[in-house]
């Protein structure tokens, strides 16, 4: 196996992980509510 | 080989326009002037698109991450197990099946920046050291500031998002202030400082080849630090290759693919390949090495 195929694979399965446990974590919905409100700072208020 | 060209082109034409339309598809909330509250907006999009348009129907990755950062610690403190794991697993993902092709076909900023481009006016080259300046605003105003600098409560701040992000102001802050007489009266220096920043690259756009992504973007940098692991990559035959440099007289960040095919400023966008007189670059998504062909490398 090659070094590119050994680190492809590695970060995909260390990101398939994380998602994961975020998900899990109940990080979508944070992802989410944040998403849904107005950002004060990217309209330049906050 | 030019007609080949031309359909590449506006292939990536039309995969730009339909992600722009596609990201920001919720109408009916642009024309009440309110943001969307689709069930998808917590998913992070592979482009940088605002999540505070109206229309946008999917989460900004680099916003959803350093608003992860900047409550960390609260999150932390309070014993919550929400970390920002999500959304870094969601960067990793994408970074690591594409790399920066998004940048290259999906990214609506980068579309805009395209086309501004397209005004006849006089063209400058961006001196290379503005392009390392990318890295300095993704360390800084993307992670250590959102998850170091934090007020009494221990929360912090998205500082690239509210100090300089050019997408935000022109799909949310304009958008919404235009819309939304509420918003619009609470309009004040901030906004007047980032207003004069998107000014600054607009007229810049139109001078240079996306300034943007090669200066500034941090979503394209993270990105960029998977080109050379991820799935889709591009490879030079450099058996055939002539070293004509017709390569880089088309390639949009002034790069030579032929040294290093897996450069973090590629954008994945072809134009390389559509040029070469002798055919000698190519893409795709594998791991497995051709045996016609081989991967250059690093200052080959």
């Amino acid at each position: 196996m090659n070094k590119r195929r050994l680190l492809f694979f590695g970060f995909l399965f260390l990101s398939l992980i994380l998602i994961t446990l975020g998900l899990l974590g109940g990080e979508f919905r944070v992802v989410w509510q944040k998403a849904v409100t107005v950002c004060l700072e990217c309209i330049g208020i906050g | 080989m030019k007609t080949r060209g031309i359909k590449t082109e506006t292939r990536r034409k039309i995969y730009q326009l339909a992600a722009a339309l596609g990201f920001n598809l919720d109408v009916v909330s642009l024309l009440k002037g309110r943001v969307s509250q689709v069930p998808t907006k917590g998913l992070c999009l592979p482009a940088l698109n605002c999540y505070s348009c109206p229309a946008a129907v999917g989460a900004c990755p680099v916003g959803a991450l350093q608003n992860a950062l900047n409550s960390f610690r609260y999150n932390l403190g309070a014993g919550q197990k929400k970390l920002g794991l999500y959304v870094i697993g969601s960067l990793g993902l994408m970074g690591t099946l594409a790399g920066r092709l998004p940048c290259g076909w999906l990214c609506p900023f980068g579309l805009l920046q395209e086309l501004i481009y397209k005004l006849p006016l006089p063209k400058i080259q961006i001196p290379a050291f503005l392009t390392y300046l990318r890295y300095a605003i993704l360390v800084f105003l993307v992670l250590l500031l959102p998850l170091l600098a934090l007020d009494a409560s221990g929360l912090g701040w998205p500082w690239f998002c509210k100090w300089v992000c050019p997408a935000g102001t022109l799909e949310a802050g304009v958008v919404l202030s235009l819309l939304n007489p509420a918003i619009r009266s609470q309009l004040g220096f901030l906004f007047a400082w980032k207003f004069a920043l998107l000014i600054i690259f607009l007229v810049w756009m139109a001078l240079s080849m996306r300034p943007f992504c090669r200066t500034v973007c941090p979503l394209g940098t993270i990105l960029g630090f998977f080109n050379r692991v991820s799935a889709f990559r591009m490879t030079v035959d450099l058996e055939q290759c002539i070293v004509c440099d017709a390569c880089q007289k088309a390639c949009p960040v002034n790069i030579k693919i032929y040294k290093n095919p897996d450069s973090s400023q590629c954008l994945r966008c072809l134009k390389c390949e559509q040029v070469c007189p002798t055919n000698c670059i190519s893409h795709g998504f594998r791991l497995a090495e051709k045996k016609a062909e081989y991967p250059a490398r690093a200052g080959a």
